[in-house]
């Protein structure tokens, strides 16, 4: 039991990384790596909003929207709903609806960190490594617990992605590179480069 | 402000101003789903249709949005229409809605859609959107066939499943590049296509 999930938290770190193997967030990925500081910023937004979503998404998916999941409820004109078209609609909306808790939440409770997040948190609704995380949860058919696990492993991952870049190209501010290739183009590159080095864990096994 | 032109909101986004490639939306998929020509093609369709769709009903809908809450109903607009998507291909091609798993529900947060609903349906009429999001498509698509061309046929040796160059291991002399079908190539491949539009286009270079 606990052997899987250290298994399914390394996978998910490393040989299965969302932002490097997934291309999942590449949007905020890119534009949002130009320094370390505000990159850790979003990196810690997006592991809290995953490790909440993607139980929760769980949760939805196992017993209101799965073929048979009302069966629980007794009533018997539930009995053997399949309500999974509606899924993508309910996984976002839950996604909005729980940014927007945390948000509020940590307006009244945690002020520094609200502030310190500051435009990030609501970016995040669109951001696809966490509808990526819920989508890819539902696909494997995960269990709560190891949906809580996924979600946290996940999010980890994207943010060590998003660090790791932010620190290259802060340093890459000092290269001379060639004027077509500035900017977006060379960022493409060390994130391919970044991507070579990631795979070199594949494979590996607890 | 003029009324844009039909031609130039059609073709404008496919080289002048690229989605991918100037303004960095939407590249997640872009690079997931090229690993062959066909997953491509599909995918560009898909998103093309919930572009010029999407970005048609929110141009209707625009003088009824409340500002305060247009996201949410961009929101539901764009994923009632890529579910629709989805269940289309499931029901017609399954094998290849399989392959592209999840990234079929990832057009909801697909950062194309959701700009051209907000940047440009919101200000005009339905008609213009809707050939403005068939532009945009286009101009994803361009990049999704370029990338899904170059990694299939390197790659595999094939286009389309069918073969080009023959492998080696058939008795053929092609040896296969295995770093194609690898998620990296895909990066290279779009930092290179960056570089040579930008090359071309020199007014698209980033001051820093």
């Amino acid at each position: 039991m606990l052997e899987h999930h250290l298994s399914l938290f390394f996978t998910s770190l490393f040989e299965e990384n969302l932002a490097l193997s997934f291309f999942l967030g590449m949007c905020t990925f890119l534009a949002v790596s130009k320094n370390v500081k505000t990159a850790l910023g979003l990196g810690i937004a997006v592991v809290v909003i995953q490790t909440i979503t993607v139980p929760v998404n769980c949760l939805i998916y196992q017993y209101l929207l799965k073929e048979n999941a009302l069966n629980w409820t007794g009533v018997a004109s539930l009995q053997g709903t399949d309500l999974r078209f509606l899924g993508l609609i309910s996984y976002i909306g839950t996604i909005a609806a729980m940014v927007q808790i945390l948000e509020m939440a940590l307006d009244r409770f945690y002020p520094p960190l609200y502030n310190a997040l500051g435009i990030f948190l609501p970016l995040i609704t669109v951001n696809c490594a966490i509808l990526g995380g819920t989508l890819f949860m539902v696909e494997r058919d995960y269990s709560p617990l190891e949906a809580l696990n996924f979600g946290f492993s996940g999010g980890l991952g994207w943010a060590m992605a998003i660090c790791a870049l932010a620190g290259v190209r802060e340093k890459l501010k000092y290269s001379d590179i060639p004027a077509g290739l500035k900017g977006l183009g060379i960022t493409f590159i060390t994130v391919g480069l970044m991507a070579m080095a990631f795979m070199a864990f594949a494979g590996i096994d607890i | 402000m003029a009324e844009p032109k039909t031609k130039e909101v059609l073709f404008d986004p496919v080289f002048k101003n690229n989605p991918i490639a100037l303004q960095v939306l939407g590249i997640c998929s872009a690079l997931a789903v090229t690993t062959r020509l066909d997953k491509a093609i599909v995918m560009s369709i898909a998103v093309t249709l919930v572009v010029a769709f999407s970005n048609a009903a929110v141009a209707a809908l625009r003088h009824y949005i409340p500002t305060s809450i247009r996201i949410i109903v961009q929101m539901t607009v764009i994923s009632s229409l890529v579910i629709l998507v989805d269940l289309l291909l499931q029901a017609f091609i399954p094998h290849i809605a399989k392959e592209l798993s999840v990234f079929v529900g990832l057009i909801i947060t697909n950062c194309i859609v959701m700009g051209r609903a907000e940047g440009f349906a919101m200000k005009n009429g339905p008609l213009v959107s809707f050939i403005d999001g068939i532009g945009n498509g286009l101009g994803y698509s361009v990049i999704l066939l370029v990338v899904g061309f170059l990694r299939e046929l390197f790659g595999s040796g094939t286009l389309l499943g069918h073969t080009v160059l023959p492998l080696v291991s058939d008795g053929g002399w092609y040896v296969r590049n295995g770093l194609m079908l690898t998620p990296p190539s895909a990066f290279f491949i779009i930092g290179l296509f960056i570089w040579t539009l930008r090359t071309l286009k020199p007014e698209q270079v980033e001051t820093e």
